[in-house]
């Protein structure tokens, strides 16, 4: 199997700036939320589509960011 | 394009992929999200987990000889095994693991450039199997202290014209307008910096795609901040892991002679009694 689909974003969340990074291995989409810098992850998901896994894993940094 | 000073400590994703079955190769993962090797690895590696197995668990310190001998035993090191160390954001904690296997002098220690993550975004072969492994007996055969540095050491330095501090933590920990970075905890009781230091973020020393930046970027990098290589440097930061990685830059890419890893850094100095902090 491989990694399909990689991407890796800087976003902003509350005025934390976060790296977004997703891909695919299998059927399962993969996001891993961490701070720009260093890059120590904050959440992580998965989902059965990029959206969703994006949409669980920025609920959680929400939260760990409140 | 001028090539790095020692080439023989980083392979390349192709090497790598050539070499991922070769019996006195052993491709070790080192994530800072401990979990991602779960989710699919180079076939063949193992993982270690920074927390747990890459650190005395019980007091502040790195691994002791004892536990790095078990460790490697375990994995099915030799002490003739060329180990290749990658890992997630930058290779991050997999310089952690090469810093302290340089320490204890195991002879092969390589990163493979760009780490997990060119890895994924070439989109080259994963696997969740965990290869078994045949034990061994690894034997530590040496320690080279000058690769690290203690408070008191540092103390001396910081007023000695013939050394100079790097601090890698982002710019608004170094300026002390925060304690620590966004979602990990305040370990630190007074922000800023040791005084002198040059503040050079860690990261700076790679390109988008988690690969090591040339040769001719890094010198610029280093050298336009005073940090040059009739120096002895001392890089630090949070917990002395991101600066493992700038040891290794400066270290083994562009061959300075004397640099060590404060790895005591920030959550010491910051929350020494009486210490100097620099502000701004």
């Amino acid at each position: 199997m491989r990694a399909e689909d990689y991407r890796s974003e800087k976003e902003s969340l509350a005025g934390v700036p976060i790296t977004v990074e997703t891909y695919k291995i299998g059927t399962v989409y993969y996001c891993h939320i961490a701070n720009v810098d260093p890059g120590a992850i904050i959440a992580r998901a998965q989902g059965s589509s990029r959206e969703r896994a994006i949409e669980a894993a920025l609920q959680k940094t929400k939260s760990r960011l409140a | 394009m001028r090539t790095y000073a020692h080439p023989e400590t980083l392979v390349t994703t192709d090497w790598v992929s050539q070499h991922k079955a070769d019996p006195n190769v052993r491709l070790i993962e080192v994530d800072v999200d401990t979990r991602a090797y779960e989710e699919g690895h180079i076939p063949g590696a193992i993982a270690w987990n920074w927390q747990t197995e890459l650190c005395d668990t019980v007091r502040r310190d790195v691994i002791s000889k004892t536990n790095l001998e078990k460790l490697l035993s375990r994995s099915g090191v030799a002490n003739d095994t060329t180990l290749i160390l990658y890992g997630d954001n930058n290779n991050w904690f997999a310089a952690w693991a090469l810093w302290q296997l340089k320490m204890y002098a195991h002879a092969d220690v390589r990163l493979m450039n760009g780490g997990r993550k060119k890895w994924l975004a070439e989109g080259r072969e994963l696997t969740t199997e965990i290869r078994a492994v045949n034990s061994t007996t690894y034997t530590v055969t040496g320690y080279n202290d000058r690769y690290r540095s203690f408070l008191r050491q540092v103390e001396k330095t910081m007023r000695d014209n013939r050394f100079v501090l790097v601090d890698v933590r982002s710019n608004d920990e170094f300026t002390g307008k925060i304690l620590a970075p966004p979602g990990l905890p305040e370990t630190c009781q007074r922000g800023g910096h040791i005084p002198g230091a040059k503040n050079i973020p860690w990261a700076q020393a790679c390109n988008d795609d988690g690969t090591f930046k040339s040769v001719e970027d890094l010198e610029a990098l280093y050298t336009s901040r005073g940090v040059t290589p009739d120096k002895n440097v001392v890089a630090y930061c949070r917990i002395g892991e991101r600066s493992s990685h700038t040891w290794y830059v400066l270290n083994y890419l562009l061959g300075y002679p004397n640099v060590s890893n404060y790895d005591g850094s920030w959550t010491e100095w910051g929350n020494l009694v009486g210490a100097e902090v620099e502000k701004g």
